[in-house]
């Protein structure tokens, strides 16, 4: 081999190496979901209202895992759709919560999480009506659950049911789904509180707990409480 | 240890320093203290603590360990701090240091004391295990526990893991269950620990108690609290994203505080407890009758009762 066909192929060799290094470093270092920001404009600690709006579907087409279920959250300035599950709110406020849920079923692995905590009135409201418990092995009404384990904050998602035709475009906009809405007090603690499904969803995983459930942007995430 | 041989074996030149006795002298007051230090005053602040019998029984333990330790310990640093001093190289030293032919007695002692130090730590260690008033100090034992303590009125408290966060099941109370774990002080507790879905590890820190929560398994551990306080729960068994988030807070109470807390809990948990299953020492979630007739009802067939169709993987 020639010296300019040697320096050629090292230079192209040592570029890949180089391109293969930042492909890891930006996809899965820097990369991620984006965080929603609902504490701008609010003051922690006042008791200001903040409304906080999500969705979860039966699947997501904006991303590589089409299959997977997912939760969304809208932006509160553009009122898109963000496929995320990270999000920020002010301390000690009270955060309305919306949920649409456009997925179907699967019981609870443990009914003991039908039971809704840690809502103000220890109640959601599915479709307008109090609720402060569902029972996800008698029949096909709980999709999702919006957990917080830090705050004890456990509200089950109705599902809009067995034989519903779910949407199939994500993020949803039409197609049958049950409105979950509830609300809760933010810790005056700051600091990033977890929240999860419990509902074992990720279908194709073992005991459907894996995929989604343990992927950040999908049915877990993060609930940034700020100053 | 060559060197060790090395200087032992030579018999002291007439009129020499006797290093072996330079040494003892040396190591025998450094572990007298170390000794005295390590049970009296380090001692009673070594984890996991005095709120349990088990865990003042696994305090024990810690402090014959570190007491029978230390003088080991000890033994190796003055040797090698006496060796580096005594024995180093003078300028223009070049000869070659003495012949090593062995030395019986030195062989046997090291062979005896250590012999007799693992040999009673494994005696000790059974007897600790075994010993009635500690009964299985607070270790998981499986389903059938061959370690039991004493007497009948155990409050039994189920432990169940899920990812990711325990539940507590009181069946003595109408098998309520709940987020919270609160014992009562002075009274024996049987806790039966189980998982739905992967494997998890109750560790109750303060308690002293540890035991792994398989599927599928009921996995006993026994303990006598025997202070109020708080007491850490965590998983100790790496169980999936959020395992480093799985832990909460109990308490220990008194009786009487317990007992008015565990009625009330009964009576306020009366709606969700109705829907759980039946009390058991384990569940198989995957299975729901319910379920199944409300799919049947649906006209849609093939789950039969899973989460999701058979095919989908399951715990091996």
């Amino acid at each position: 081999m020639s010296l300019p066909a040697r320096i050629v192929t090292l230079l192209v060799a040592f570029l890949a190496v180089v391109a293969v290094a930042l492909f890891v470093v930006i996809h899965y270092f820097l990369g991620g979901p984006q965080t929603v920001d609902f504490s701008a404009g609010v003051s922690a600690d006042t008791g200001a209202t903040v409304h906080v709006v999500l969705q979860e579907d039966p699947q997501n087409t904006v991303s590589t895992h089409p299959d997977w279920v997912s939760y969304f959250i809208q932006s509160p300035t553009t009122k898109k759709w963000v496929h995320t599950t990270l999000f920020k709110v002010p301390a000690g406020s009270r955060i309305d919560v919306t949920i649409y849920g456009y997925d179907g079923c699967t019981p609870l692995r443990n009914p003991y999480f039908g039971k809704v905590t840690g809502t103000i009135g220890g109640v959601e409201y599915v479709d307008g009506k109090p609720v402060s418990q569902i029972n996800s092995w008698s029949g096909c009404n709980v999709g999702h659950t919006f957990s917080i384990p830090g705050i004890d904050l456990n509200v089950p998602m109705a599902s809009p049911g067995l034989t519903a035709n779910l949407c199939g475009t994500s993020p949803c906009t039409s197609g049958p789904h049950k409105t979950v809405t509830f609300s809760f007090m933010s810790p005056r603690a700051t600091g990033t509180y977890f929240w999860q499904c419990r509902v074992p969803c990720g279908g194709g995983f073992i005991d459907g707990f894996g995929g989604p459930m343990q992927t950040i942007g999908f049915m877990t995430g993060n609930m940034e409480v700020v100053s | 240890m060559a060197a060790s041989v090395a200087a032992e074996s030579q018999p002291a030149e007439a009129g020499g320093p006797n290093h072996g006795l330079r040494i003892f002298l040396m190591w025998l007051p450094l572990s007298v203290a170390a000794d005295l230090i390590l049970y009296f005053v380090y001692g009673p602040h070594m984890p996991p603590g005095r709120m349990s019998n088990t865990a003042e029984s696994q305090q024990f333990d810690i402090k014959v360990m570190s007491v029978l330790a230390a003088p080991v310990m000890i033994f190796v640093l003055t040797f090698a701090i006496y060796a580096l001093i005594v024995w180093r190289r003078r300028p223009g030293d070049d000869a070659d240091g003495p012949p090593i032919f062995g030395h019986a007695r030195i062989q046997a002692t090291w062979i005896t004391v250590t012999a007799v130090i693992v040999l009673f730590l494994a005696g000790f260690g059974t007897y600790e295990l075994a010993w009635p008033g500690m009964a299985g100090a607070g270790a998981g034992e499986g389903p059938s526990p061959i370690w039991q303590p004493k007497g009948s009125d155990f409050l039994q408290v189920q432990v169940i893991a899920q990812q990711w966060r325990f539940t507590y099941r009181y069946p003595q109370f109408g098998g309520f269950e709940t987020t919270q774990l609160v014992l009562p002080v002075g009274r024996p507790v049987q806790f039966n620990v189980t998982s739905l879905d992967v494997i998890h590890s109750f560790w109750a820190y303060q308690l002293g108690v540890k035991a792994d929560a398989n599927p599928g398994v009921n996995n006993i551990a026994y303990t006598t609290p025997e202070h109020t306080g708080t007491v850490t729960v965590r998983c100790a068994e790496l169980c999936g994203l959020w395992h480093g988030a799985m832990y909460n807070f109990g308490k220990v109470e008194s009786v009487s505080a317990f007992e008015s807390w565990a009625t009330h809990t009964e009576a306020s948990l009366a709606s969700i407890t109705r829907i759980l299953p039946p009390y058991a020492t384990t569940y198989d979630p995957t299975v729901i009758p319910n379920i199944n007739a409300a799919m049947a009802k649906a006209g849609i067939a093939g789950a039969n009762g899973y989460y999701y169709p058979p095919q989908d993987p399951v715990q091996p």
